[in-house]
């Protein structure tokens, strides 16, 4: 196992370098998304409309971060389980996404995908979610307001301590 | 003739939001101390390390004011009430909802509950309404028990209607299989939450509410409590771990609780809690 420090976002020759069970430090920005983002960007890929993200610069993280309280940087930040997420993963791995970050195992049909796609799944530790925010430096709205915790985040981030799962 | 005992709403209302912010923030010693014997017994670096980031993370949740894990959860409330007792003012269900939309203001909770379940999912943007179960006891006072579920763990929760010839290894295996296919989903080292007993609906309740029991207390029937035993230790060599990553600790306890049910039925609930186990108790 080793440890790779690594300034978002993820490029196929940084993706190349990086094995399972390999230790990873994110400095840079992840952007949240979850079911209900999720739900929208497959309408959007539908209609054949531009996302709001340049998903091969993108590291998509599973999480719906709590409120930022007045005077820090941000509130509670922690995945949530990806397995949910698979069906559209599969067509935003199609459309260029490099890289996921969340909880949990993924479907075959994803695993498979990553592969083929030259991409990367990253997981993180979930519930030590106030030990997680000491490593984001800045939380901001970046699309769909309206999803609430829902919404997309730009989260940036710095030490973000994750594992590399499938690659 | 008994005195009834008159408790305005309000003051309901001014104690669950008092409460809040120890529910939201401080995770219970007793769990907090159950981390720390774990981490003695774990052999792995990488489940230790996972275990030592939990008990800072506590720390960090209770200093700063700041969420032991994202989601916030589903706010619950099993609430006993004496008979003795007449409630005035508003509708206790209402005064409850307003506390719950207060505290999630006031402590920055992340909004979870959405209106519709599956037609129109919009956020209903302040985590009311809360899933309130309301029971008449003996007495004049009011119990409150409080908790945050998440989502994670609750998700890989299973209700079984056994048959009657269903014997304690059968509910063993079960209990094991469902832990195992949840693998590191509900965010182990889990609490479970089991129900025998009852019918569909109160067999579930009764696997909710064993999760509000005092953490690590054994079922007063001694047969039960061996059973809770058992179910931890083959929990605990399945080989899980902590978030699923391998090790010994698995499960910190197993809470399970039973009830009457009909000729034909042998219902099992499993409910899951993951290791951000958000709960307390009061009375008034």
């Amino acid at each position: 196992m080793r440890t790779h420090t690594i300034e978002l976002p993820f490029t196929p020759e940084i993706i190349s370098n990086l094995a399972r069970g390999d230790k990873v430090i994110l400095n840079g920005a992840l952007f949240t998304a979850r079911d209900a983002a999720h739900k929208r960007m497959l309408e959007y890929h539908e209609r054949g409309e531009d996302l709001p993200l340049v998903l091969r610069e993108t590291c998509i993280f599973y999480c719906g971060p709590s409120p930022t309280p007045p005077g820090r940087s941000c509130g509670a930040i922690g995945p949530t389980t990806s397995s949910r997420m698979d069906g559209a993963s599969l067509i935003l791995l199609k459309s260029g996404l490099l890289a996921m970050l969340g909880k949990g195992e993924r479907s075959p049909e994803v695993e498979n995908l990553i592969r083929k796609a030259g991409a990367v799944y990253l997981t993180c530790s979930g519930g030590v979610a106030a030990l997680m925010s000491q490593y984001v430096v800045s939380c901001e709205t970046f699309a769909w307001e309206d999803l609430g915790p829902e919404a997309i985040y730009r989260l940036v981030v710095k030490g973000f301590p994750a594992y590399v799962s499938i690659v | 003739m008994h005195d009834i005992r008159i408790v305005p709403s309000r003051d309901i209302h001014d104690a669950i939001l008092d409460h809040y912010r120890e529910l939201s923030f401080s995770l219970d010693l007793r769990l907090q101390d159950m981390f720390r014997r774990d981490l003695a017994i774990e052999t792995e670096p990488g489940a230790q390390e996972i275990l030592e980031d939990m008990l800072k993370n506590a720390v960090i949740a209770e200093e700063q004011n700041i969420p032991p894990c994202q989601d916030t959860g589903t706010q619950v409330f099993f609430i006993e009430i004496g008979n003795l007792v007449h409630i005035s003012g508003d509708h206790l269900e209402s005064v409850i909802n307003e506390a719950v939309a207060e505290a999630t203001e006031m402590l920055y909770l992340r909004r979870s509950i959405v209106c519709d379940p599956l037609y129109d999912r919009v956020n209903s943007g302040d985590n009311t309404p809360a899933v309130i179960h309301t029971r008449i006891v003996p007495g004049s006072e009011i119990l409150i028990h409080m908790g945050q579920k998440g989502g994670g763990a609750e998700n890989m929760s299973r209700l079984i209607m056994l048959k009657p010839d269903a014997t304690p290894s059968d509910i063993i295996e079960l209990v094991v299989e469902t832990v195992v296919a949840a693998g590191g989903k509900s965010c182990p080292p889990i609490i479970l939450g089991i129900g025998l007993g009852g019918n569909f609906e109160s067999c579930a309740s009764l696997a909710k509410r064993a999760l509000f029991r005092e953490l690590g207390e054994s079922h007063p029937l001694p047969e039960y409590a061996r059973l809770e035993q058992e179910i931890l230790l083959r929990l605990n060599e399945t080989g899980i771990g902590p978030q699923g990553l391998g090790g010994n600790c698995t499960a910190l306890a197993v809470h399970l609780e039973t009830a009457p049910c009909h000729i034909a039925s042998l219902p099992l609930a499993i409910n899951i809690q993951c290791h951000s186990h958000r709960h307390l108790s009061f009375r008034i």
